[in-house]
């Protein structure tokens, strides 16, 4: 009965849709604003009928009602509960509904919070985000139903993938999903500012900050992605340039240029043509990510033609609004007015870098991932384009923005002085050639360029600090005079220099492990010792265990540093009820130098197993500076200037032909 | 990053239960720097069965064979681009996980130099045409000139 009412809900979710695709547009087209009102309700009412819907696909998993054809196939009844919860979404036709749901969370939050908003704006917003969530709501009616019964009820589900069962992994595809769809909010706004044809500074502050939301739950989304491929694996790797991977990469990339864009078109009326192609671009970045995901069809193109229908109906839904987009953006982007001039040297100019290099690497990442399928299409020809590649044409591309980075906060709008900034980041530029030279001396294996990397870390952290201080004219001051004015900063200046350290942060951690690791592959005996970077590992034999849902055989270890004891480690080897399955789980040992990693591999005969030790320097540095990423994102988005929804001083104009709305 | 539940059940399918891991410690050889080079290797040639692992990374049985194939190359005294041109002969360009610069991937490893270009170019165009914008108005013709001494010297119709 939940099911069916969750089903029904779906249904009629498409139908408000529907409605609300035609009317608020058709009512801005011809001045109507009754037509036009009726967006807001629709978009809450949509929300609500998919948080009923969504809320029955998870009761069904809860109380494991396998007369569902979808929980039968993707959950367990021995499975533990927050795993049975994450499984509505670990799956095709459940992640599909997420994404719907977020969408419709996006809507609404624009029919909540857009009261501000110029009237025919909001409407062809609202139209457009609806006709998002139109189509994939057809998609999973017609190809990708979870809520169709199966007869007779089998008595038990065939279970979840165990590697998904894992904290990092039941959170992670809601927080990529945010940011998929959460830059939605851009393209929506893009197309209904090329419908009215006309864009300005109200229009970016209010792309701006939900851009940055969605960027903050991407960059969240990834980072836990990343971190779960590292603990889960047992690769002791945090990224593969996977064209999984890639596919969320992307829209991070150019969502990262679209939220630098956005400020100079809020700020200076600038760039406008630029920042409404870079947010069509962000999202039908998202919609292909989606599409490559669904479809199947980089992990094979055999995958594509055993569920054909599901990626030709992405792929065609791609089309639309892709070409659709563009094809408005051909045609109505010249009528746009160009405002706000500026010198080469400016903020501005800066900002125009970082979005060169930024999407020149999207660029970059999404003709690598695609261009073996390509090729393959054209002439036959078979090659692979793997990490060698990526890590050959990406990191000369980051080298320059990162070098550039702390010169863009310190450059004054218009026209702007480098020597000025040059001088207010010279003590981050010092402290940058001492890391270098510190490394350089006291580290001794690993490459030749690996201090140079420590140091442009270093350097694109002391130059946020750097640029905190210069705003608070600390130069001039003294202690506590100092403390006031950087207390009096606005929150969005902190934002933008904690983001920016903690690209620092990574940029750090990923020199650090990437040249430093080491690695030991070997066969232990029970009480045999290894030594790997100042720890001594000794193996003390194996004991079985059993968990709720599966087996596990436990290598025990102690570490110990200097003769005394540091730590106990348990890696493990899982096999799993359902799906029968084996998996392993890395021992980790986190100390402030770096990770210790032990992963347990086959038994060897005579007690002895194969054990393989890792010590990733620093590793955790990656994570963290992309947790200190979203704390800067978010310092940006509690900024009372950018707050959505907060009273603004400049009142947005309203749009001469909108009659006053008859009350 | 590997969320696609398909994704991962195809790369569980083809990472095979109850193998672990990789290089084994049985394949490690005995000379440091060999192995050394031979891990560099393997690092860039791709697990052919697999999603888009190179064999150092993948624990299928293929990916092993490679692993030893190359170590046997190595030990026999290859260079380490007679062991990549060895593997090329056998399975093609598909291998090498860093496509070599020729006719086929010319486009994809301009990608960036392009894109580049293409921005240098775009950028040029908007600057071209904003000095146009802020040109100075031509200085004016000599029939003007004389039109703007007369009106100048005129007295003022009335007063």
């Amino acid at each position: 009965m939940i099911v069916e009412l969750g089903h029904f809900a779906l249904v009629l979710a498409f139908l408000i849709c529907l409605v609300q695709v035609i009317l608020p547009a058709w009512g801005a087209q011809i001045g109507e604003a009754r037509l036009m009102r009726v967006g807001e309700p629709a978009a809450l009412l949509q929300l609500g009928l998919l948080i009923v819907a969504f809320g029955a696909l998870t009761h069904a998993y809860i109380v494991s009602d396998f007369s569902v054809s979808n929980v039968w196939a993707n959950s367990h009844s021995t499975k533990p509960l927050i795993y049975r919860i994450s499984g509505v979404w670990g799956n095709h036709e459940g992640s599909m509904l997420l994404w719907v749901l977020i969408l419709a969370l996006f809507g609404a939050a624009v029919a909540a919070f857009g009261s501000n908003l110029p009237t025919t704006l909001r409407a062809n917003v609202l139209s457009v985000q609806a006709s998002i969530a139109l189509a994939f709501l057809l998609f999973i009616l017609l190809t990708s139903n979870p809520f169709t019964r199966l007869d007779p009820v089998p008595l038990d589900g065939r279970g979840l993938n165990p590697i998904l069962q894992d904290p990092a992994l039941a959170f992670h595809p809601p927080f990529l999903y945010a940011g998929y769809v959460g830059f939605s909010m851009a393209y929506s706004f893009a197309i209904a500012g090329l419908i009215e044809g006309r864009t300005d500074a109200a229009w970016a502050r209010w792309v701006r900050p939900w851009t940055l939301a969605a960027w903050m739950c991407l960059t969240v989304g990834i980072a836990m992605g990343s971190w779960w491929a590292y603990y889960e694996l047992g690769w002791g790797g945090w990224w593969f340039w996977d064209p999984v991977e890639n596919a969320s990469f992307m829209p991070w990339l150019a969502g990262t240029a679209l939220l630098h864009s956005a400020v100079v078109m809020e700020k200076r009326e600038a760039l406008k043509v630029w920042t409404i192609l870079l947010a069509i671009l962000t999202f039908s970045l998202s919609l292909m990510g989606a599409f490559l995901v669904r479809s199947g069809v980089l992990s094979s193109v055999h995958a594509f033609a055993v569920d054909p229908q599901r990626g030709v109906f992405i792929l065609g839904i791609m089309s639309v609004f892709i070409g659709g987009a563009l094809t408005l953006y051909a045609w109505r982007a010249p009528s746009l007015r160009q405002g706000g001039l500026f010198a080469p040297i400016s903020r501005e100019g800066g900002l125009v870098l970082n979005n060169v290099l930024l999407t020149t690497a999207t660029g970059t990442v999404l003709v690598g991932t695609l261009y073996p399928l390509a090729l393959e299409a054209i002439n036959g020809a078979k090659i692979s384009v793997g990490p060698p590649y990526f890590n050959a044409t990406f990191v000369p591309l980051m080298v320059p923005l990162l070098l550039a980075l702390p010169f863009g906060p310190l450059l004054a709008w218009k026209r702007g002085d480098v020597y000025a900034a040059l001088q207010r980041l010279m003590i981050a530029g010092l402290l940058a050639i001492g890391a270098a030279v510190v490394v350089f001396a006291f580290v001794e294996r690993g490459p030749w360029l690996a201090p140079f990397a420590i140091a442009l870390g270093v350097w694109v952290v002391a130059g946020a600090i750097s640029e905190l201080l210069f705003r608070a004219r600390a130069g001039n001051a003294q202690g506590a005079e100092v403390l006031r004015r950087l207390g009096n900063l606005p929150r969005s200046v902190y934002g933008t220099a904690i983001a920016h350290a903690g690209v620092g942060i990574m940029v750090i951690g990923i020199a650090a492990t990437s040249a430093w690791q080491s690695e030991k592959i070997l066969t232990m005996r029970p009480g045999q010792t290894a030594q790997i970077a100042g720890y001594e590992l000794t193996f003390k034999g194996v004991a079985p265990n059993d968990g709720p849902n599966y087996r596990e055989i436990i290598g025990l270890m102690t570490v110990s540093r200097g003769g005394s004891l540091v730590t106990e480690l348990a890696p493990s080897k899982r096999q799993y009820n359902a799906p029968p399955q084996a998996t392993s789980e890395a021992g980790i040992y986190v100390a402030l130098a770096g990770d210790l990693y032990a992963v347990l591999g086959d038994d060897a005969g005579d007690g002895a197993w194969a054990v393989r030790l890792y010590f990733n320097p620093l590793v955790r540095l990656i994570w963290i500076g992309a947790v200190i990423m979203f704390i800067g994102g978010a310092f940006s988005l509690s900024d009372r200037r950018l707050r959505v929804g907060a009273p603004s001083r400049r009142r947005p104009r309203r749009p001469a032909p909108t009659p006053a709305p008859a009350e | 990053m590997r969320f696609s539940v398909r994704t991962l059940l195809l790369l569980s399918l083809l990472l095979l239960p109850g193998a672990a891991h990789a290089v084994q410690p049985n394949e490690v050889l005995k000379d440091p720097a060999l192995e050394a080079r031979a891990r560099a290797l393997s690092a860039q040639l791709r697990c052919l069965v697999c999603q888009n692992q190179s064999i150092d990374d993948s624990d299928a049985p293929l990916a092993k064979d490679l692993r030893l194939l190359v170590r046997e190359r190595l030990v026999a005294g290859d260079s380490d681009q007679e062991v990549t041109r060895f593997l090329v002969a056998r399975y093609g360009e598909f291998v090498l996980l860093r496509p070599p610069l020729s006719g086929n991937t010319l486009l994809l490893w301009l990608t960036p130099l392009l894109l580049l270009a293409a921005a240098a170019g775009g950028i040029g165009w908007r600057l071209a045409a904003a000095r146009k914008v802020r040109a100075p108005p031509a200085p004016l013709t000599a029939d003007e000139q004389r039109r703007l001494a007369g009106l100048l010297k005129e007295p003022p119709a009335e007063k």
